[in-house]
């Protein structure tokens, strides 16, 4: 009888999230889809110049800012997303071993989570800054020069390279507490047999350590990939609308960004179609390097 | 390799610097090459004992001697043991090949010589033939072994094991204490287990130590111990059914409960506590020993009579005896007490007289 219940209730329960996601997820979704293959579509009066099915990728793929736009995106995700795991697994061990003070050290690097990105962008920036930053202050100590990292005139380099160090750091605090739960969660009965077994420190890390906490590796890689992405808030936080340091405009344009921005051309035909073609190939990119991280994770994570 | 245990002692404090004496004081010698049994009831000190000798946990005071060397100061991964512990603590993450090359990675083995090795150790505990298996996919008496086969790879000089069969279901108990046995002998080393089961204890050791609250109750082979308990509670530790304890008293040299004299004893007037093993009483045609049999429980070979206790209405003993009797609920039986299954002790120290 399991099998003939009506499930009309269960529907019922899903209604509401139906809607919700019908509307503002798959709707804009199938539309973006249809945008990308009409010609001079015009937002205003929703006419458009008959169907492409290239042209819009075309425009998109050789246009300046998207290939820069692309370049940004692709160096944030793949420099501060390996790099901010690492030192996420370190700092999660390191704190998984200390007995006193644990909790306030847990508490100190889960703060930069409950806090604002914005706000913390602009502390960076002013950690950053030329003249009285934090960072030019200590390099003085050891006898470098103050650099132009964010300010008037600063090069692409010093710029992606504040806003890397920025974002590595603005992604520990999740990454932290996710790794050490899954710490806490390990049986110290492992740590204790191989130090029987005479295991090296180093040797117990990638051994015992990293294979137990795999499943959560890999979450936080998945996850953090997607979200490196889709990088915008962050951009903005350290760099304001101008997208990169003053007289260097837009030099640290994201993908999300440049689609975001060609609202602000909507009056222009044919400026949606480009924004969805842009946002179809991020999506393309992210979708091929979720598959890889997915098959990745098939050999080397044990649940 | 021979192993001293010397004034150890281990003390653990609480966050409320509340001190607990899990061990107290240990002397033991345990001799080179054989089985020994750490027993005890939980919370006695056998577990913290054997992470003492391993190194995992440090003594408070006192000192472990490995043969002459006195290894107190040497920290575990260098003392040359092998761990079983309790639930085995395999890494899931790899094959039972890789879990038993482990130790012998650690030590830069060369790697044929390491295979070779692996396989001589898992064919000697019977799952030579589960290598490539990853720890889920066995048994837990097949788990047990690849623990006992990565324990024993590295040559160790002495092996520990924590309530190694506690994990397993009562026939795989059987058969894995047996196999327990086999591997040590097979093997010569030197090797330490902690169980509560006294059952378990006796069944392998060569020697048994009895702990209680962290101190040595009695050390030997374990039908001596169960033959001659120096104390009450290793009396009644030992043994199932249990041994039954009554309250007497010696007058004119005669062991005396109530009225009845159970037999002669030599010793000045005083209350004592016995105890008489349920194997100790034979049913004869005159004693003034006679109590009431409330209950009749035949399994297989045994006749076991559950009797009206003499100093407690309300409490019963047991007594085996020979199926042959045909003996009713209801009935009043006589009994004579054999000698050597009866201990009397001292009714304040629990010290046998």
């Amino acid at each position: 009888m399991l099998e003939d219940q009506s499930n009309v209730k269960a529907w019922m329960y899903l209604l509401p999230a139906l809607i919700l996601l019908g509307i503002f997820i798959f709707f804009p979704i199938f539309n973006a889809i249809f945008l990308v293959f009409v010609r001079d579509y015009n937002y205003q009066t929703g006419q458009f110049q008959g169907f492409t099915l290239t042209e819009n990728f075309r425009y998109v793929v050789q246009d300046h800012n998207f290939r820069m736009a692309m370049t940004n995106t692709m160096l944030l995700t793949f420099v501060s997303v390996p790099v901010s795991v690492i030192i996420a697994l370190l700092i999660s061990v390191w704190l998984n071993a200390i007995k006193k003070l644990q909790g306030f050290f847990q508490t100190v690097f889960f703060l930069p989570y409950v806090t604002n990105a914005i706000a913390i962008g602009m502390a960076f920036a002013f950690m950053f800054n030329r003249s009285y930053g934090l960072i030019n202050w200590v390099l003085g100590f050891f006898g470098v020069a103050p650099i132009n990292w964010v300010n008037l005139g600063a090069s692409w380099g010093h710029a992606i390279f504040s806003l890397l160090v920025y974002v590595t750091w603005l992604g520990l605090a999740f990454k932290i507490m996710v790794f050490l739960s899954g710490l806490q969660g390990i049986d110290k009965q492992y740590y204790d047999a191989a130090r029987v077994d005479s295991a090296s420190r180093s040797r117990v890390f990638r051994r015992i350590t990293v294979p137990l906490l795999s499943p959560m590796i890999m979450y936080i890689t998945v996850t953090s990939f997607i979200g490196a992405f889709k990088a915008y808030t962050e951009v903005i936080g350290m760099f304001g609308e101008r997208l990169g340091p003053p007289g260097n405009d837009r030099a640290l344009i994201t993908v999300v960004a440049l689609v975001y921005r060609s609202l602000d051309r909507s009056g222009v035909p044919g400026a949606l179609s480009e924004a969805a073609a842009a946002s179809l190939i991020l999506f393309a990119v992210t979708l091929v390097f979720t598959i890889i991280n997915m098959q990745v994770s098939k050999k080397r994570v044990h649940y | 390799m021979e192993i001293t245990l010397k004034n150890l002692t281990k003390v653990f404090q609480s966050k409320k610097e509340e001190e607990t004496v899990a061990v107290n004081n240990l002397d033991i010698v345990i001799p080179s090459g054989t089985l020994t049994g750490l027993l005890g009831p939980s919370g006695c000190g056998k577990s913290t004992t054997l992470y003492m000798i391993s190194g995992l946990l440090r003594p408070t005071q006192g000192e472990i001697y490995f043969g002459n060397e006195n290894v107190t100061p040497v920290p575990p991964e260098e003392r040359g043991i092998g761990l079983v512990f309790q639930n085995y603590a395999l890494y899931p993450h790899m094959t039972v090949r890789q879990n038993i090359l482990f130790p012998l990675e650690n030590v830069k083995m060369d790697k044929e010589e390491a295979l070779e090795k692996a396989q001589e150790i898992a064919d000697l505990v019977g799952i030579g033939h589960l290598m490539n298996r990853k720890p889920k996919q066995l048994s837990g008496g097949q788990q047990q072994r690849v623990a006992i086969a990565r324990a024993l790879v590295k040559s160790p000089r002495v092996l520990l094991l924590d309530e190694p069969l506690s994990n397993l279901d009562a026939r795989l108990r059987l058969q894995t204490r047996e196999e327990i046995k086999r591997i040590q002998r097979e093997t010569g080393i030197t090797t330490i287990f902690v169980t509560h089961d006294q059952e378990e204890a006796m069944s392998i050791s060569d020697e048994i130590v009895v702990l209680r609250e962290g101190v040595t109750q009695q050390v030997g082979r374990p039908q001596e111990v169960y033959d001659k308990p120096h104390n009450l509670f290793v009396a009644k530790f030992l043994g199932t059914p249990p041994i039954n304890i009554f309250d007497a008293r010696i007058e004119n040299n005669r062991l005396m409960i109530g009225d009845a004299n159970i037999m002669k004893f030599e010793g000045k007037d005083q209350e004592v506590t016995i105890g008489i093993r349920p194997e100790g009483f034979k049913m004869v045609e005159k004693s003034s020993f006679q109590v009431e049999v409330e209950f009749v429980e035949t399994i297989g070979r045994d006749t076991t009579l559950i009797i009206k206790h003499p100093n407690d209405e309300s409490k019963r003993f047991r007594a085996i005896v020979d199926a042959d009797f045909g003996v009713e609920p209801g009935d009043t039986v006589k009994f004579n007490v054999k000698p050597h299954k009866l201990h009397v002790f001292n009714k304040e120290t629990g010290e046998v007289l």
